[in-house]
């Protein structure tokens, strides 16, 4: 396993380094972030100063380089509009982005899969119909405009929840939540569950489409032969074989969740990393989105890897197969 | 899709009306937002609109950026080479310290010093050669020449408390470097708000970053008593956000609501539309400089735009006014000067002109170019009110006399990096003059660039006329407001003859707030709170 773990390490460090190299000169080639930063009424001289604190009167290679020290003594750059060193400033809003993506998740859990398992089971009934259908929108329906109808909905139209930010918050071991509180649990629920809505629809399928599979299987037979209660049947013999596919693809889509719940974050100001990527873009703050890139590859790579390790705790054969390798 | 999401909001916003607000929190969506709460850090929009509510400058700019008292209350030209302010008595700062004449020198001295600012209030202070306090409530400034924008640029920067930022003995101001000062404090001092005090009409109390600032009102405050016991501001960039957010009750005022939506949400007896003229000028600049041209073909590599008279076929060419009215909805008011007319420097002879395509073509005719050219015009598209269409009107206006007009538009980030390396023949940009009035616009975008004057800033078209030169040096060395006025107004007068620059019309800047408030429009666009009262 610690071979195994070394050897992800490795690729990871490997894809970051190239993610971060195209990314650098990719916005350098963008343009020059001090045109938008700087007064334009600034005269020529203030400008130039100014592109010259910021280090950005240098050669490209030369910037290149100056950030591949930076990177050695695990410094990413400080960022040009907020003065704050960049991988600060992303972990300072990571905690907001992180509870928003762990509530997506349990919504798509405790949503999806029940969904999906009871059309499943049951193809035919009226109700199946409906909640296949529902998937279908959820599928199909662009993220911006599911979240403009759950703000219309429930916070213009019903006035029962807000329309966006984040709320209050309390801290817990010294990280701000929102979840603690009434205020904050009410600004959580819109932009979890816009942020859930794909991911809902994707679980309602692949649990759908395993239930199928695995009810025909010769075991569930025999259990229901045995004169296992359904309860049994369902919530063991069943659910614990469809969990498979549904942890890979959640595993996959946590990252995706974390790193490009961009949208969402947008449409509902959730003080995030996701608004603050699309924020760095536009103003072309090159240390903020290049420390962004690189963590967040660190992050797809180490879920992956939690991933792997689930899997094994689920199917003992991948344990067995991971054991010789 | 997206229109019809909005008419589905507006009408379930009519339905629901307005919910009750408490009246003592007042909750703003801005459209962008500032990158510090250090007054002294960004010279940008959002950062010094945010800074008048804490932060209070030498002097004011009212709402049409008309010099006011503040906290100097008032100023004398002994010679041209010397002011003298007198400061206001009594004013205290937030943690009780009074406000003498030596925080104001403590401003000047860390304005160069704020670490890694990437646009820096410097230059407002640079034309001072000393600033002294002969005592505790004057100061005393002396320049190397009559420099008659000093009222302009001290109005542009808040004065921050010496003691709150840690020093505690007295402070001499030398332009090379202040001495006696141990350190100062980091921009972060100011977000913690431990050193954001100043005198302003509201304290700092929390800055969230990417979600709220709040503040509360200033009980001590020397002028007229804020409305509001707290204010709390939100950053809400997407603006169909920002407009849900108001109609669901949740904000009780927003900047830019979006030009599609204004028409229902004037409709709207929930929503209260106020609107006011705005300094900013939308215009569009020649190269008078590439030969060839990098966007214009058909011409055997000559330049057109250096003829006068392709210039002034292009200006007659364009039809303001129905750029105005049709794409634009009436928010935006004609414009043939650089700033408009309540500003000073505005020669007010010179009238709008009417479009005449005829005398377009002939004009184009005579300059040798009766079958036209191609041109490619520069727009960025997310940085004006319909930049890209008002660019593509232009266009076609362009089209119709002759000159087969493309528009390159992109988004505002890469459109500058590219118009400052002077990639385009002709480019869309917009202009929005301080309180200098005229003299503003004038020495940014057509002065001849001067690095050494700090003249042509912003002459990305790179014109040089020594005509004009001349008239906007005179009006920069005289401190006698009406010679200074005067001159400004021959070199605007130069400038419209010249046809050395296209401006378009002036925008009119709109705010949404919740039925019952009302504000007053500032023309520098800058969203104030403090003006955000009950409508009666």
């Amino acid at each position: 396993m610690l071979a195994y773990l070394i050897r992800r390490l490795g690729q990871s460090f490997l894809v970051m380094a190239v993610m971060a190299t195209i990314v650098f000169f990719g916005l350098y080639m963008v343009g020059n972030p001090i045109d938008l930063l700087i007064n334009p009424e600034d005269d020529l001289a203030a400008q130039e100063e100014a592109i010259r604190r910021l280090g950005l009167d240098q050669p490209v290679y030369i910037q290149f380089l100056q950030f591949l020290k930076g990177v050695a003594t695990g410094n990413l750059g400080v960022s040009f509009v907020h003065n704050t060193p960049a991988l600060e400033l992303i972990l300072s809003r990571l905690p907001a982005t992180l509870e928003l993506a762990f509530f997506a998740m349990l919504f798509a859990v405790l949503i999806g899969i029940p969904l999906g398992m009871f059309a499943g089971l049951y193809p035919k009934s009226p109700g199946s119909r409906i909640i296949m259908g529902g998937s279908i929108i959820g599928f199909s329906t662009p993220n911006f405009w599911q979240g403009l109808m759950l703000i219309m909905l429930f916070a213009v139209f019903w006035r029962v929840l807000p329309s966006g930010g984040r709320g209050e918050t309390t801290e817990l071991f010294g990280v701000p939540v929102s979840f603690l509180t009434l205020d904050g649990l009410k600004h959580l629920i819109l932009p979890a569950l816009n942020l859930a809505i794909f991911k809902i629809s994707l679980v309602i399928r692949l649990s759908r489409a395993g239930t199928a599979e695995v009810s025909l299987q010769d075991y569930v037979k025999y259990a229901r032969a045995r004169g296992l209660s359904e309860k049994r049947v369902v919530g063991v013999h069943i659910l614990k074989n469809i969990l498979i596919p549904v942890v890979t693809v959640l595993g996959l889509e946590l990252g995706n969740v974390i790193a490009f719940a961009v949208v969402t974050e947008t449409v509902f100001a959730w003080p995030g990393i996701g608004k603050l990527l699309i924020d760095s873009i536009g103003l072309l703050d090159r240390p903020v989105v290049v420390a962004y890139m690189m963590l967040t590859v660190f992050m797809f790579v180490m879920i992956n890897f939690f991933v792997d390790m689930a899997y094994s705790m689920l199917d003992p054969r991948i344990r067995i197969k991971a054991g010789k390798a | 899709m997206k229109y019809g999401i909005w008419t589905l909001a507006l009408a379930t916003g009519l339905a629901v009306g307005s919910s009750a607000v408490n009246a003592e929190t007042l909750t703003a969506g801005f459209a962008s937002e500032p990158s510090s709460v250090d007054p002294l850090y960004h010279n940008l929009g959002p950062n010094n609109a945010l800074r008048k509510h804490m932060f209070e400058a030498l002097v004011g700019e009212d709402e049409n950026l008309a010099i006011v008292p503040m906290l100097a209350v008032s100023w004398s030209n002994p010679d041209p080479l010397t002011w003298e302010f007198k400061l206001r008595e009594g004013v205290k700062f937030h943690d009780g310290g009074d406000f003498t004449s030596r925080d104001f020198l403590y401003t000047a001295c860390r304005i160069p010093n704020v670490p890694n600012s990437p646009s820096s209030m410097a230059g407002f202070t640079k034309t001072a050669e000393t600033i002294t306090a002969p005592d505790s409530h004057t100061i005393r400034v002396t320049t190397a020449a009559p420099y008659p924008l000093l009222l302009s640029d001290f109005a542009s920067f808040g004065v921050v408390s010496a003691s709150a930022n840690g020093h505690d003995g007295p402070v001499t101001y030398s332009k090379d470097g202040c001495e006696g000062i141990a350190s100062y404090p980091p921009s972060e001092d100011y977000n913690s708000g431990k050193a954001a005090i100043g005198t302003g009409p509201f304290k700092f109390a929390s800055f969230v970053p990417g979600d709220r600032i709040t503040m509360t009102r200033n009980d001590g405050y020397w002028g007229d008593k804020p409305y509001w016991d707290e204010i709390v501001i939100r950053p809400i960039t997407n603006s169909g956000a920002r407009v849900a957010a108001l109609l669901a009750g949740d904000v009780d005022i927003i900047e830019k609501p979006p030009v599609q939506d204004l028409e229902r949400l004037k409709s709207d007896p929930a929503v209260n539309v106020v609107e006011g003229p705005s300094s900013r000028v939308i215009y569009l600049h020649f190269d008078h400089e590439g030969e060839p041209s990098p966007g214009i073909t058909g011409t055997n590599d000559k330049n057109p735009l250096k003829d006068i008279r392709v210039r002034k076929a292009m200006s007659l060419a364009i039809d303001r006014k129905l750029i105005v009215d049709r794409i634009m909805g009436g928010q935006a008011v004609v414009a043939r000067q650089l700033v408009p007319d309540f500003m000073r420097g505005v020669d007010p002879e010179i009238a709008l002109e009417e479009p005449n395509a005829e005398e377009a073509k002939r004009l184009l005719a005579e300059a040798g170019y009766p079958d036209g050219f191609n041109l490619v015009l520069g727009t960025p598209n997310d940085r004006y009110i319909n930049d890209s269409k008002i660019a593509q009107a232009v266009a076609q206006m362009f089209t119709r006399v002759g000159i087969k007009t493309e528009i390159d538009a992109m988004t505002a980030s890469v459109f500058f990096s590219r118009r400052n390396g002077y990639e385009f023949s002709l480019y869309l940009a917009g202009w929005g003059a301080s309180g200098a009035g005229m003299a503003s616009p004038l020495r940014a975008l057509v002065a001849t660039q001067n690095k050494d004057k700090g003249l042509g800033g912003t002459n990305r078209g790179r014109y040089s006329n020594a005509a004009l030169d001349a008239e906007i040096e005179a009006a920069l060395a005289t401190v006698d407001p009406a010679e200074h006025d005067a001159a400004l107004r021959r070199a605007s007068k130069i400038v419209v003859d010249d046809v050395a620059i296209l401006p378009l019309h002036f925008e009119v800047t709109p705010w949404a707030l919740r039925a019952g408030l009302t504000t007053t429009p500032r023309a520098d666009q800058h969203t104030v709170l403090t003006t955000v009262r009950p409508a009666n």
